[in-house]
């Protein structure tokens, strides 16, 4: 068994690194640092913390002032509240001008779990990846998110969001592992289908590939976690690759990895077909993360029947 | 359809029924393992006021045109709600196990169409005063005559919204709401004073032109007396600020942030039913 960590804490961690290694960075919270676990920084380097107080339109303002003065800022709270509740600030004074600021979206998806529907960030992707600048990045792992983390701030020069989970993921990469903005990893290679995914459905997807093994239906299997700038040429491959490409997301096949991929694969045209996972255009609820994997489908198992069904086996 | 018990005839009974609701919040959070303590427990006095005394309400008719709303902006104590709910017949007691579960009534945070009694979604905190605006207002242009009464939290008027709306109700003459602003000095993480000072909340409330009024939110008859008399303001909209103790009534849960989102586990909970029993003069076996 591999270790399972939540996204969340490990960039709790690398924060605390990315800090250590640059005095230009400052990290802003709005009275979730126990949650999000920007903790771990305020208690070390604590003038460069700032508690905005349940403020988030504040803080995310701030947060371009600071980095349009010289700071590197990372700002963080519950992924719908760094998302929707600030919007406008987001648009007009971070990505408009380009500035360095890093949002950190904790807590995304279904796997936010019994807060229900008002806490599970289900359109954060979408809404992210229509603004012009920003970079939206969805680590699988722990590996990926501490890789992610400092390169925020270190190889990227302008708004990044960081989509993080609170849902234990097994640590799918080694030390090996490095991040290039734009570019997709392989987990595997496939001829009849090839699963796409984002965050912790990655391991999800990779397991559904071995149940998929087990029936005779061959399955790659894409870490797409840099949903913006999108691996396009990626997804060509696996246009090339297999007759068939599912999306799969913790999030609505709206807009997200699956309306990104459905973008590039109807401009390339072709004949592979497309089957996107996810919420479909319906808000979340109350229930145990599990639970609502396994309504929506995002099982390993759920991945599987949908495969098979899409394939007619 | 559930009967509706009467409502409370005097300040002791009230008491009575606060402790039974806080028994009943605390069980619910118990059995889902999680939710926000806290929050609810300072909120239990106000609610049972406004449910058990003050507001015309019908619980047979959820959806009667003229009953009183209550919104409930600091939307993650919900337990203290739904515990209301259920005591007032909204709702059945089979729900109190179900708070947080699939397909339940009992949503994490308030759901207006998933459950009865229930008059504003929320979850985000800072936007339910500004929805008790349009209520009030829609009172005015349809010539009914309800009251709005909407609870905010004192760590959610952080929340820039919430001025916004503070701004906007003495402008627009809004006599028929009234906000409870809990004030208990503890947010998520830490008392206020350590993450963002919010005070002097009255003096700030009166100069954007409210009616203020400051209580001690856990006795009763000025609890009572401050949400009647708040009826008749005219023409300001009022605002009762609540003085309480987050947590209160179970000894190790009062003014610790941890309680703010964390469940209590059976030995706790055990102790906790005991300690609000106690006090009110109840026996544990009788609160069910
Ligand atoms: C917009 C938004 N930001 C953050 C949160 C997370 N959150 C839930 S409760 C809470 C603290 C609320 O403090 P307060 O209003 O004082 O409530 P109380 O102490 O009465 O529970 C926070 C930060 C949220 N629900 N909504």
């Amino acid at each position: 068994m591999r270790t399972r960590r939540e996204t969340r804490h490990v960039y709790g961690e690398a924060l605390l690194r990315a800090g250590e290694s640059n005095p230009q960075i400052a990290v802003l919270d709005a009275d979730l640092y126990k949650s999000t676990r920007s903790d771990l920084f305020r208690e070390r380097f604590g003038e460069r913390f700032i508690d905005m107080g349940i403020s988030e339109m504040d803080m995310v303002s701030t947060a371009a002032g600071l980095a349009a003065s010289g700071m590197i800022p990372y700002a963080n709270s519950f992924a719908m509240f760094i998302t929707a509740h600030c919007y406008d600030q987001i648009r007009i004074q971070i990505c408009y001008p380009n500035l360095h600021v890093i949002l950190a979206g904790s807590s995304a998806g279904l796997t936010q779990g019994p807060d229900g529907a008002s806490h599970q960030a289900l359109e954060d992707i979408a809404l992210m990846r229509a603004l012009p600048n920003m970079r939206v990045l969805v680590p699988a792992d722990g590996v990926e998110t501490e890789a992610m983390t400092l390169a925020a701030a270190q190889e990227i020069d302008g708004p990044v969001y960081l989509r993080l989970g609170r849902y234990p993921v097994p640590d799918l990469f080694d030390s090996s592992y490095r991040f290039a903005l734009g570019r997709a990893s392989w987990l595997g290679q496939g001829s009849d289908v090839t699963l796409i995914a984002c965050g912790h459905t990655v391991s999800a997807a990779r397991d559904a590939a071995e149940l998929l093994a087990n029936r005779d239906i061959s399955a790659g299997v894409v870490n797409m976690s840099s949903i913006k700038p999108l691996d396009e040429d990626a997804v060509r491959a696996a246009m090339q690759a297999t007759p068939l490409i599912v999306t799969v997301e913790e999030h609505s096949i709206l807009g997200g990895l699956g309306g990104a991929v459905a973008e590039v694969m109807a401009e390339t045209g072709g004949n592979a077909r497309l089957l996107r996972l996810g919420t479909r255009d319906r808000f979340g609820e109350s229930a145990t993360a599990d639970e609502l994997l396994e309504k929506h489908g995002l099982t390993p198992r759920g991945i599987t029947d949908s495969v098979v069904q899409a394939l007619g086996r | 359809m559930h009967t509706s018990p009467p409502v409370a005839a005097d300040i002791r009974e009230l008491e009575t029924i606060a402790a039974q609701i806080r028994c009943d919040l605390v069980r619910m959070i118990h059995i889902a393992r999680m939710g926000h303590p806290g929050g609810s427990l300072s909120a239990a006095d106000l609610v049972t006021a406004l449910y058990f005394q003050v507001m015309r309400i019908d619980p047979a008719r959820p959806d009667w045109p003229e009953r009183d709303r209550f919104i409930l902006s600091k939307g993650h104590a919900c337990p203290v709600w739904y515990a209301a709910l259920i005591r007032r017949g909204y709702l059945g007691r089979e729900c109190l196990d179900t708070l947080r579960c699939l397909d339940s009534l009992l949503q994490g945070h308030p759901d207006m169409v998933k459950t009865p009694g229930v008059e504003m979604t929320a979850g985000s905190l800072g936007h339910g005063l500004s929805a008790g605006l349009g209520m009030a207002l829609a009172a005015r242009v349809r010539g009914l005559n309800y009251r709005v009464w909407v609870m905010i939290g004192d760590g959610e008027t952080q929340e820039g919204s919430i001025w916004e709306a503070a701004m906007a109700a003495p402008n627009l003459r809004l006599d028929n709401l009234t906000v409870i602003l809990d004030r208990n000095r503890i947010q998520n993480d830490d008392l206020i004073d350590n993450i963002m000072p919010i005070e002097p909340l009255a003096a700030k409330w009166k100069s954007f032109g409210w009616h203020v009024m400051e209580i001690d939110g856990h006795e009763m008859a000025q609890v009572v007396d401050a949400l009647e008399a708040s009826r008749e303001a005219e023409p300001q909209p009022v605002i009762i600020i609540a003085n309480t103790v987050k947590g209160k009534g179970v000894s190790f849960m009062e003014d610790n942030p941890f309680w703010h989102g964390n469940a209590p586990d059976a030995d706790q909970t055990a102790q906790a039913l005991q300690e609000i029993c106690a006090a009110a003069g109840l026996e544990v076996a009788d609160v069910d």
